[in-house]
């Protein structure tokens, strides 16, 4: 079995984003970029599988859709343990077009199992693991806090309000997982980081597809009006607040 | 033309969640000149899909069919799809939960139909169609233009309001044939916790963070929650920890809320732990630190230690429970 992750490179979760260009641009300028971080568990996940020989997993491999300066957040997804990586050599205009490109990237090399994260840091869209699944044709789980794999067929846990539900379903499918996937992101080792250099990144050109959205305008949050503060000694006048001013309890 | 809400329904009954999809959507029909058509799948009674026409479904699609009950994306986007179709439907309104963020990408690839997730109010312009929503977790805003003749939207929970307009819906029951082969979805087992107040329904939410200094001082901050009918929360080194439940993790890596209030109890406010709370309408801050980062996001704080304040909070809150 094979399985691919599909992974996003988006500012490191702590920046102070910024806009260029009337508002219509991120400011990249001093930003350092990452594997999105649910893509990272989705990755730690793929591999936890692989290293157990009796799951029957031959390879793990990542795919992007972006510019050659987004290399090096696929080097390190390959450092991190994939085998190999694929990157669509496109900006990426929207969900709509990325999940289209890794589709096609898909359709010339099958995969068994696709991991999505539920959704990069940057757009919040929750998009392009759903989408990809009905490009190909094939069933998706989203929700998913767990993938096992018992006698070659897939344990699945989908979390619903209030619980979970266990249940599996055959291959090919396109997982999007979230919370719980993995505990910690695996970390490159010395010895992942040279390996990683030699590994191969196959490139290959977008095909011809419109996006269907586009950003026309960013905007910075209001600030805050000014916290109000309370004396410690006398919370019960944070109660009164909260009765007569905010009228919210 | 018409603008069509999918809703879900838990154990046969609505939420209000979904009044508030049936609420934005009847707005958003007004706005095209056109109405909005609810569409329920599954087991629930004509008095309860009567409550959709209360806040403005014109026509409620209710449809039994024992293959629907596991949600299998592909047999669910398709057959919304069908619908869409069939009703010349222009937007289609999902929740951003997860049952939307399984369904609405699908339709956007089989409908080809420009997706916005998370929208957080009625589109900005209808024509160009122009959402807004938030991105990068919080710390920004953006206009989206959604260039597609259908449109499909998922709609932030609790940043809508309920509107009443007593519409009488008609409710067409309708019968769909899925083959039973078709459902590759198989369940094995549920487990299913019942009778808490769920973390994203909640409208107040009491959240302790790593200054709570130990699991045994949780006692007061449970207790406060209870009063108040709210729900309990952490951070996430607190359930890293094992302090509190996985389930109770809010942020960017675990759950997005959007309560009418949070209370923020010995939580630091790290940007990952903000992206999940920022859109709570009031925030209360309490820590000892006067300078942590909360108490930029806050509307209110305390600067105190959570042990010593609590109890007296608790107090506060019985003595106003209590008149
Ligand atoms: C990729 C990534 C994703 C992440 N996702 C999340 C996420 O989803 N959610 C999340 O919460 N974190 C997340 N984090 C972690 C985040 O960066 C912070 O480390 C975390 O939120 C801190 O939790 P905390 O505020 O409880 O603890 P701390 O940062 O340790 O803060 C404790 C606070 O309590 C105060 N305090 C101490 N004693 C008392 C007392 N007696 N009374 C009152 N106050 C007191 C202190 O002044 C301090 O402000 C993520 C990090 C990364 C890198």
């Amino acid at each position: 079995m094979k399985i691919l992750v599909c992974i996003s490179n988006v500012p490191d979760t702590t920046t102070k984003v910024k806009f260029i260009d009337n508002s219509r641009t991120l400011d990249t300028v001093g930003v350092q970029w990452v594997i999105n971080p649910w893509d990272e568990l989705a990755l730690t996940r793929a591999l936890e599988l692989k290293d157990d020989p009796a799951n029957g997993i031959q390879q793990v491999a990542v795919a992007h859709v972006g510019l050659v300066s987004a290399e090096p957040t696929i080097r390190k997804a390959l450092a991190i343990g994939a085998d190999e990586a694929f990157r669509v050599n496109s900006y990426a205009k929207d969900a709509f077009f990325v999940a289209a490109q890794l589709s096609e990237v898909i359709k010339t090399n099958p995969f068994d199992i696709i991991l999505c994260g539920i959704e990069s840091s940057d757009y919040n869209g929750s998009s392009v693991g759903g989408m990809l699944s009905e490009f190909l044709g094939i069933n998706s789980v989203s929700a998913v806090s767990s993938i096992k794999i018992e006698n070659g067929k897939s344990l699945i846990h989908r979390e619903i309000d209030g619980g979970k539900e266990i249940l599996t379903i055959p291959s090919p499918y396109v997982a999007i997982v979230q919370k719980g996937i993995a505990k910690e992101p695996r970390i490159a080792a010395m010895r992942g980081i040279m390996m990683a250099r030699t590994k191969p990144i196959k490139v290959s050109e977008p095909v011809d597809i419109d996006s269907l959205t586009e950003v026309i305008h960013f905007e910075l949050p209001k600030p805050r009006t000014a916290c109000k503060f309370v004396d410690p000694e006398n919370p019960k006048q944070l109660i009164e607040l909260l009765q007569n001013e905010a009228k919210i309890i | 033309m018409s603008v069509l809400v999918f809703t879900e329904n838990w154990d046969g009954k609505f939420k209000k969640l979904s009044f508030e999809l049936i609420s934005y959507a009847t707005k958003l029909a007004e706005m095209l000149n056109t109405k909005s058509i609810a569409l329920s799948i599954g087991e629930v009674e004509k008095s309860e899909l009567e409550k959709l026409g209360k806040y403005g479904a014109h026509k409620i699609i209710s449809i039994i069919n024992k293959n629907l009950d596991i949600l299998d994306n592909q047999v669910y986007s398709q057959l919304i799809a069908d619908i869409a179709q069939k009703e010349e439907v222009t937007v289609i309104v999902l929740a951003n939960n997860n049952v939307g963020k399984a369904l609405a990408p699908r339709l956007s690839v089989r409908l080809k139909a420009g997706l916005g997730a998370g929208v957080t109010k009625l589109p900005v312009n209808i024509d160009p169609f122009v959402v807004y929503k938030k991105v990068y977790s919080g710390n920004a805003f953006a206009e989206v233009r959604i260039k597609s003749e259908i449109k499909i939207l998922t709609i932030a929970q609790n940043s809508f309001d309920l509107i009443e307009t007593y519409n009488h819906a008609e409710i067409v029951n309708t019968e769909v044939f899925v083959a039973d082969g078709q459902v590759k979805t198989q369940m094995l087992e549920v487990q299913k916790q019942t009778g808490k107040i769920l973390l994203t329904d909640a409208e107040i939410v009491v959240s302790g963070g790593r200054g709570m200094k130990t699991p045994d001082n949780w006692g007061p901050l449970i207790e406060m929650a209870s009063l108040l009918g709210a729900a309990t929360a952490c951070s996430r080194p607190v359930s890293d920890e094992g302090w509190r439940p996985h389930e109770e993790h809010t942020g960017q890596t675990g759950k997005i809320i959007s309560p009418n209030l949070y209370f923020a109890i010995g939580i630091s406010g790290a940007t990952q732990h903000l992206a999940g709370v920022s859109s709570s309408k009031v925030i209360v801050a309490i820590n000892t630190d006067k300078d942590a980062p909360i108490f930029e996001a806050a509307n209110y704080g305390i600067v105190g230690d959570a042990i010593k304040v609590l109890p007296k909070l608790v107090d506060a809150i019985k003595e106003l429970k209590g008149k």
